[in-house]
């Protein structure tokens, strides 16, 4: 038997080390992001305090007049910044988003599992997944040429006069630009998500349980209904909020229409709003002229909010989804 | 009898509304690229692919290199960092730490865009006063990028027969050797794959642009600080508020050669992915 010689032994843990060190690049960029992100909002916080999540006021101040100094943190006269009005933003469109994606998108998904097949489904799928891949500002572009003008002279006024009652629905109808546009374009981007994910898990369903179904004597519905949805309702919940995390990162094409909405809360489904992510991204002139920096600490402490929210739905999408294969096979046993 | 009927109408009607909703999908996805082609074809020409932005008119020459200067610097960045790292995950690391990279992977992937833009501005353009430049927006990209593509890495080399490691390992290769030799292969296809999607990817951001690679009107020249550049998801933005029709046919045009470029990605992935499936089930 031949020896390895010493230099591939030493190439060999060479190769070891700097994959290793490739490999360790995602943590060490999470850590450099967080780190840098909360190190930088740390002005604001001491400024503001736990106003920065409750207040809706946000105004750079005087920024050519004179500072004032306030907890040990000098900013502009009249400064105030509180994100409110952007995390409300942020958690009403996602969740207008859920509402209209997760219907469509999971029995989208029983349709491409289970009523096509061969080329068909194929095409189907790669259609769904062509959608996933186009560019948020392209999306966006639809949402101003299509979908905002849709809204205002049809969506809108449709929901208000057959919901008007119920106060969220009722109220101005507005321009179109807004919550409900924002919600639909969202929608729009995490359905092939959810889609995807869920076509894989109903595909797992196994064929037995299904046949068993239809052997008892249930419809084909009853069985996606009875059977599948049920024994993939775990992964389901986890797709979802996988989509709810994306749905909140989300910037550019909410950015183009929202209606950046400032200082006020929506007051019903039609109004202008803005979310932590586009309001950033609108906020670069801001950042850049503001003197005293502190625009750009509040930012950052907005960008640490939005973090801190998204990291732990993914975390919670995560632990739903995790491989639990001890129950999953009891499940198919019994 | 009657509640039989009862239950085959249910039957009906829930599958009709899943036919709906996919309809809806399809109907969404086509109205999209319809009317975006439809803006597009009518106000772009060739013309624009040779000459810089000119103030609210012009072409796309600038926006366009500059893209492919930043998804460029990304790539060199993303894919030796994504590659390796995904070697590393599939063929060294114990069971454990494999998860942990996959999950730290998974994390990086779930950082919203904006935020990974907002991180470079503050680090890359401030505290490093590289200002709006080419290396700070490629390096937001590969944040966006790595994770992707150490992902898929993984997952193909996941798939290489053990076999055929034994097999490498049983003629006296090293772990590295055998991995330079035997295990990459079966697994190229879907490295290339892997890496042909996280372009894809950077070639339509935006978000992480914004507040590192700044804007230029001017071709984008070699210097990779200090320097700002354009890149066509800034054009297809910007230019839409704009109140004039040329800058908004502009925008038309750039998110039109946005969309071609990348469906094209698309579906040469999708030809790379049908060959192997194929090859593979003719070999069994």
């Amino acid at each position: 038997m031949r020896n390895v010689s010493r230099t591939a032994k030493a190439a060999d843990h060479v190769f070891r080390v700097v994959a290793g060190f490739c490999a360790s690049s995602p943590a060490v960029f999470l850590l450099l992001i967080a780190g840098i992100v909360l190190y930088q909002s740390l002005p604001v916080m001491h400024f503001m305090g736990w106003q920065f999540v409750t207040h809706t006021r946000w105004d750079l101040g005087n920024l050519y007049g004179a500072m004032v100094k306030k907890n040990g943190v000098t900013a502009p006269v009249g400064a105030s910044y509180g994100g409110l009005v952007f995390i409300v933003g942020t958690l009403l469109s996602s969740a207008i988003a859920l509402v209209i994606a997760v219907p469509i998108s999971i029995l989208t998904a029983v349709i491409l599992a289970y009523r096509v097949r061969g080329a068909i489904a194929w095409i189907l799928s790669i259609l769904v997944e062509l959608l996933a891949g186009i560019p948020s500002v392209v999306i966006g572009l639809w949402g101003i040429l299509v979908l905002v003008p849709w809204v205002s002279a049809s969506l809108a006024p449709f929901l208000k006069s057959v919901l008007g009652f119920i106060p969220f629905f009722g109220g101005q109808v507005g321009s179109g630009y807004g919550l409900l546009a924002s919600g639909i374009v969202l929608a729009m981007m995490i359905v092939p998500i959810i889609t995807a994910t869920a076509r894989d898990l109903l595909l797992q369903v196994p064929l037995l349980a299904r046949e068993g179904g239809l052997g008892v004597g249930m419809t084909t519905w009853e069985v996606v209904r009875y059977i599948s949805l049920p024994y993939v309702r775990d992964g389901l919940i986890g797709a979802i909020a996988l989509g709810w995390g994306r749905a909140m990162g989300e910037t550019m094409a909410v950015l183009m229409v929202s209606g950046n909405a400032m200082n006020i809360l929506p007051s019903n489904l039609y109004s202008p709003i803005s979310t932590m992510a586009a309001f950033i991204a609108d906020q670069l002139d801001s950042a850049q002229t503001d003197a005293s920096g502190m625009a750009v600490h509040a930012l950052s402490e907005l960008a640490l909010v939005l973090l801190v929210i998204t990291l732990a739905t993914n975390l919670l999408a995560r632990w739903l989804v995790r491989p639990r294969l001890g129950r999953k096979k009891a499940g198919v046993a019994s | 009898m009657k509640r039989r009927r009862r239950r085959s109408a249910l039957s009906y009607l829930g599958w009709s509304v899943a036919w709906l909703a996919a309809a809806l999908v399809l109907f969404g996805l086509f109205d999209l690229l319809v009317s975006v082609v439809w803006h597009g074809v009518r106000s772009f020409h060739f013309g624009m692919l040779f000459t810089p932005t000119q103030g609210v008119a012009g072409g796309l020459e600038n926006a366009l290199l500059g893209t492919f200067e930043l998804v460029l610097i990304a790539v060199v960045f993303a894919a030796p960092l994504g590659i390796l790292g995904g070697v590393y995950t599939s063929e060294f690391a114990g069971r454990r730490m494999a998860a942990a990279i996959r999950f730290l992977a998974e994390v990086l992937s779930g950082v919203p865009s904006i935020v990974i833009g907002y991180f470079g501005y503050l680090l890359l353009v401030l505290q490093f006063h590289w200002g709006f430049s080419a290396l700070a927006g490629g390096i937001a990209l590969t944040l966006i990028m790595l994770p992707y593509i150490l992902r898929t890495t993984d997952t193909s080399l996941q798939q290489v027969p053990h076999l055929q490691r034994e097999a490498a390992w049983a003629l006296g290769m090293t772990r590295s050797q055998a991995i330079a030799k035997a295990i990459w292969r079966p697994a190229a296809g879907g490295i290339a794959t892997g890496l042909l999607l996280a372009i894809a990817i950077g070639l339509g951001e935006t978000a992480p642009l914004l507040y590192t690679a700044g804007w230029n009107a001017n071709n984008p020249s070699l210097q990779l600080t200090h320097a700002q550049v354009g890149y066509l998801t800034y054009v297809a933005y910007t230019y839409l508020d704009q109140p004039y029709q040329a800058a908004r046919n502009l925008a038309y045009a750039a998110a039109f050669v946005l969309l071609v470029v990348i469906l094209i990605i698309q579906l040469l992935v999708r030809g790379l992915v049908w060959r192997t499936t194929n090859r593979l089930q003719g070999r069994h």
